[in-house]
């Protein structure tokens, strides 16, 4: 660093801001671009064949949501199994 | 085997024509029959960066509508001092419609049957209609890229669209090949801490680096004249351009330029201000 920027103190580095601002951005978007409607309907259905090779399942017991909470995405797969000894 | 390759970049703006005028010349001055393609319907540019533009009768709808052949329609340059690079210009009144994907599919198989070596085409700004035909047919493709926010995002939008709706994305072979050209590069903004590095920008984008052109009044000035900037022999910006053609052509391992500040004397770092 030169010796002016050590007297009067360093300036802020706004390239590091748009780098951290960019990843942050490219990251969420690139997400976007794939997931979310893409895959969601394909999974419950698989999910639903799966399940119900086991057990005996109504296709509209199982719910799979994709929420976004902060940072992170949470993929919430709930399934209402029947009750033991009920019809089925 | 002629190779298509698309200049293109999402933002409007970073030096595309500029790299086309360059790069297709570089490729004609190392010995390959190169044809560049203005894909700008209706803002058609090439013509002047390359210095042709009193020259034009015919346009590139003129040849996909049967109006005109593509003899007719295919300018020689006259910088390059041999009769390997040829200019297709846009149309500059006609509507965007009529660049059908069919009509630029057989304009290109035309020109791989003239026997050009490379086809370079300039794709217009934005994601629409010009800039997908631009890259529908491209083997390869120099993303240009300036050292600023939205020129990255953009070009990372780009890539996407690349990756999705490119010819060779649909058909599921060998994907088209990126390279990441960085154009207005100022090494002394970057030790600033003023300006994303090329280091920062290909970690961001995770496409090789095919060369960085520095920023340079010469870009402006060679536009003026109508005359591509890499004919500026021993200018920094025609000495980046070469690299990259050097690159594109198979000399990857040559290191980059101009991508280091000089650092000035200590007297001058004390009393010369910034």
């Amino acid at each position: 660093m030169s010796l002016l920027s050590l007297i009067f103190g360093n300036k802020p580095k706004t390239a590091s801001v748009a780098k951290e601002r960019l990843q942050l951005i490219i990251a969420h978007e690139r997400n976007g671009q794939t997931s979310k409607q893409d895959f969601l309907p394909e999974l419950q259905k698989e999910l639903i064949a799966v399940i119900s090779k086991y057990v005996a399942v109504n296709p509209d017991d199982i719910k799979v949501a994709l929420e976004k909470q902060g940072n992170f995405e949470v993929l919430e797969v709930n399934i209402v199994l029947p009750e033991a000894g009920g019809p089925n | 085997m002629t190779r298509i390759v698309v200049v293109t970049s999402g933002k409007g703006g970073v030096g595309k024509t500029t790299t086309s005028a360059s790069f297709s010349s570089g490729l004609a001055l190392r010995g390959f029959k190169t044809a560049v393609i203005d894909f700008d319907v209706g803002l058609r540019n090439l013509d002047l960066i390359m210095g042709c533009e009193r020259r034009v009768v015919y346009d590139l709808i003129n040849v996909i509508n049967g109006e005109a052949t593509l003899s007719q329609a295919l300018i020689k340059d006259k910088h390059c001092g041999n009769d390997n690079l040829y200019v297709l210009p846009a149309s500059q009144t006609r509507d965007k419609d009529a660049l059908t994907e069919e009509g630029v599919e057989k304009v290109l198989k035309e020109l791989e049957h003239m026997g050009f070596d490379y086809i370079v085409c300039d794709s217009p700004a934005g994601i629409e209609h010009g800039a997908i035909m631009a890259l529908t047919f491209a083997d390869e493709a120099l993303i240009v890229t300036n050292p600023e926010v939205s020129s990255v995002r953009d070009s990372d939008r780009i890539l996407g669209i690349i990756q999705a709706k490119s010819r060779r994305a649909i058909a599921g072979g060998e994907p088209v090949k990126e390279h990441l050209l960085i154009t207005r590069y100022s090494p002394k903004r970057v030790e600033d801490g003023e300006m994303l590095s090329y280091k920062d920008i290909h970690e961001i984008l995770r496409v090789k680096i095919i060369g960085v052109v520095p920023e340079s009044e010469l870009v402006l000035q060679s536009s003026n004249q109508g005359a591509p900037a890499i004919h500026l022999k021993g200018s920094d910006v025609s000495d980046a351009y070469f690299d990259i053609v050097d690159r594109f052509l198979g000399k990857e391992d040559k290191p980059l330029r101009f991508v280091d500040y000089e650092k000035p004397g200590l007297l001058k770092r004390i009393f010369g201000g910034k």
